[in-house]
């Protein structure tokens, strides 16, 4: 095996990770925020929208990413009423498929993490802060979501990790990540191993700074566990 | 010389005389790996067994060597490393002879070569495009080859065409027509073709023989093939086997036995058979 093509390799790989970053990235972030929708509908307390966000965990949860792409893109597009609705320009594009596929199903992952952080806050610190007579919302912003976030992040980043993992579907949409292309060098040259290994590194290096990042924020948002200056 | 160089000159002695039998290998038997799932160069049958184009051929070169062949299915993906594990000795699996290919495994002569051909909407302006169902040899006639790129650009200027990743349709288009048209790449023609069918993509370019079994299908009434049909130059020389690169022997056998069945017609009637149409390279 030669430095040349594994050089070469490696920067085609490398050029192909902004489209696993960007379909990554921005379904994150919009499953966030479909998932803190999902969670309120499904601890609200309304039982119509606590079976709709009972519903949607379970699509999105039980099926294979993989199943949930192939129907996003080329299911819907199947249908004439879709490809004349005004929903073909965005759902015509690939890109807008493997991102929104991605984070619906993500958002069904982070929803659950949300509820498991939300039940975890103890009892006594909501009763406490009701027996100082804080409004519903403030103990909400002060009380309930800080504690809530700090025990979602281990889990949550768990959860983003995966999905940097799970954009490797996206070569089904015809999408060029890094998945995608380390398969195309591999068919094209037939070289087994070394394209595979060399995107296995730069997704174990990606995977490896969101940790730490993670791992950061954690300590910043728990400033009583860490050890006083003397 | 201390015992342990003495045990080591034996070591390698020896295992110099076992590359040497190796490689002086009397072949009683063959297997050959294949997919079992290209038709039509190779597809299973209801019952489980393997048949197409590639095994009728495989057959009959092998009864020419007077060698035993067995038949197994492999998966595209595991392909190489069954080959270099010795699971199989050879590849068929309509595997297109390339340079880059030829660095790692070693190519019998082609066994098939089936012209490329377009397809689109039948609604579509590039329905219309000059030279239908003529044969355009990129090696052999390179004013014809230079007028019909410079038409096929020229028609498809701003369009999209569906190729199947890492073929000959691939290089082609990235080599003639990336800069003029967008070009998207499937892993399997039946999402491709879906791609063509919802309208995402303007144009296919494929084997003829693939072209006109799509357009065959019910729900493809709506398009045609269009343009001339194309070989040569990148499309390359064809497809053959592909074997491991310490069996030159083989290789040399299999050559031998594959220009006899062309000489005396058996490939070109399988062909007929398979492909309907003659794929003699």
């Amino acid at each position: 095996m030669d430095i040349a093509f594994i050089w070469a390799t490696f920067l085609r790989l490398i050029a192909a990770l902004q489209v696993t970053l960007s379909v990554w990235a921005l379904s994150v972030f919009f499953g966030a925020f479909i998932a803190a929708g999902v969670t309120w509908m499904r601890v609200g307390g309304i039982r119509p929208l606590e079976w709709f966000a009972r519903a949607y965990i379970f699509v999105f949860r039980g099926a294979p990413l993989l199943i949930q792409l192939f129907i996003v893109y080329y299911g819907l597009s199947s249908f004439p009423a879709v490809r004349a609705s005004i929903f073909w320009p965005f759902l015509r594009d690939a890109f807008n498929c493997a991102t929104l596929s991605c984070a619906l199903c993500t958002a069904a992952y982070q929803s659950e993490i949300f509820r498991g952080a939300l039940a975890g806050v103890p009892n006594g610190q909501i009763e406490a802060a009701r027996a100082c007579g804080m409004s519903k919302s403030l103990l909400f912003r002060r009380i309930i979501f800080p504690i809530a976030l700090r025990q979602a992040l281990p889990a949550y980043s768990t959860e983003v990790i995966s999905m940097v993992k799970a954009t490797a579907l996206v070569s089904l949409v015809t999408l060029w990540d890094v998945m995608s292309v380390a398969l195309k060098i591999r068919n094209d040259t037939l070289v087994t191993y070394t394209p595979l290994l060399i995107a296995g590194a730069i997704y174990f290096v990606v995977n490896y700074m969101i940790a730490r990042a993670f791992i950061f924020i954690e300590q910043w948002l728990s400033p009583h566990l860490r050890a006083r200056s003397a | 010389m201390t015992s342990r160089s003495v045990f080591g000159a034996a070591l390698a002695c020896s295992l110099l005389v076992l590359a040497g039998a190796a490689s002086a290998k009397d072949w009683k038997t063959v297997v050959i790996g294949m997919e079992g799932a290209y038709e039509p160069y190779n597809l299973t049958d209801p019952s489980g067994k393997i048949v197409g184009f590639e095994p009728d051929v495989a057959m009959d070169v092998c009864a020419r060597m007077k060698v035993e062949c067995k038949i197994i299915a492999q998966d595209w993906d595991g392909m190489i490393p069954g080959l270099e594990a010795g699971k199989f000795d050879v590849i068929m699996d309509g595997m297109s002879i390339t340079d880059d290919r030829k660095k790692q495994i070693d190519f019998s002569v082609p066994y098939a070569d089936v012209p490329a051909a377009l397809a689109t909407a039948k609604t579509s302006p590039l329905a219309k495009l000059a030279g239908a169902g003529k044969l355009i040899n990129f090696d052999k006639d390179k004013a014809a080859g230079a007028a019909t790129i410079k038409a096929l650009r020229e028609a498809m200027k701003g369009k999209t065409i569906g190729v199947q990743v890492s073929t000959t349709h691939a290089t082609f288009a990235g080599d003639h027509l990336k800069d003029v048209a967008t070009i998207k790449e499937y892993k399997t023609t039946d999402e491709r073709d879906l791609d063509l069918k919802s309208g995402r993509i303007d144009a296919v370019l494929d084997d003829q023989t693939e072209i006109v079994a799509m357009l065959a299908k019910d729900d493809a009434k709506d398009f045609t093939q269009f343009g001339p049909m194309l070989t040569g130059g990148d499309f390359g020389v064809g497809v053959g086997m592909g074997l491991r690169k310490t069996d030159a022997d083989l290789t040399a056998k299999f050559d031998k036995a594959i220009k006899a069945a062309f000489a005396d017609g058996s490939i070109k009637k399988y062909s007929l058979k398979w492909f309907k149409i003659d794929t003699t390279p």
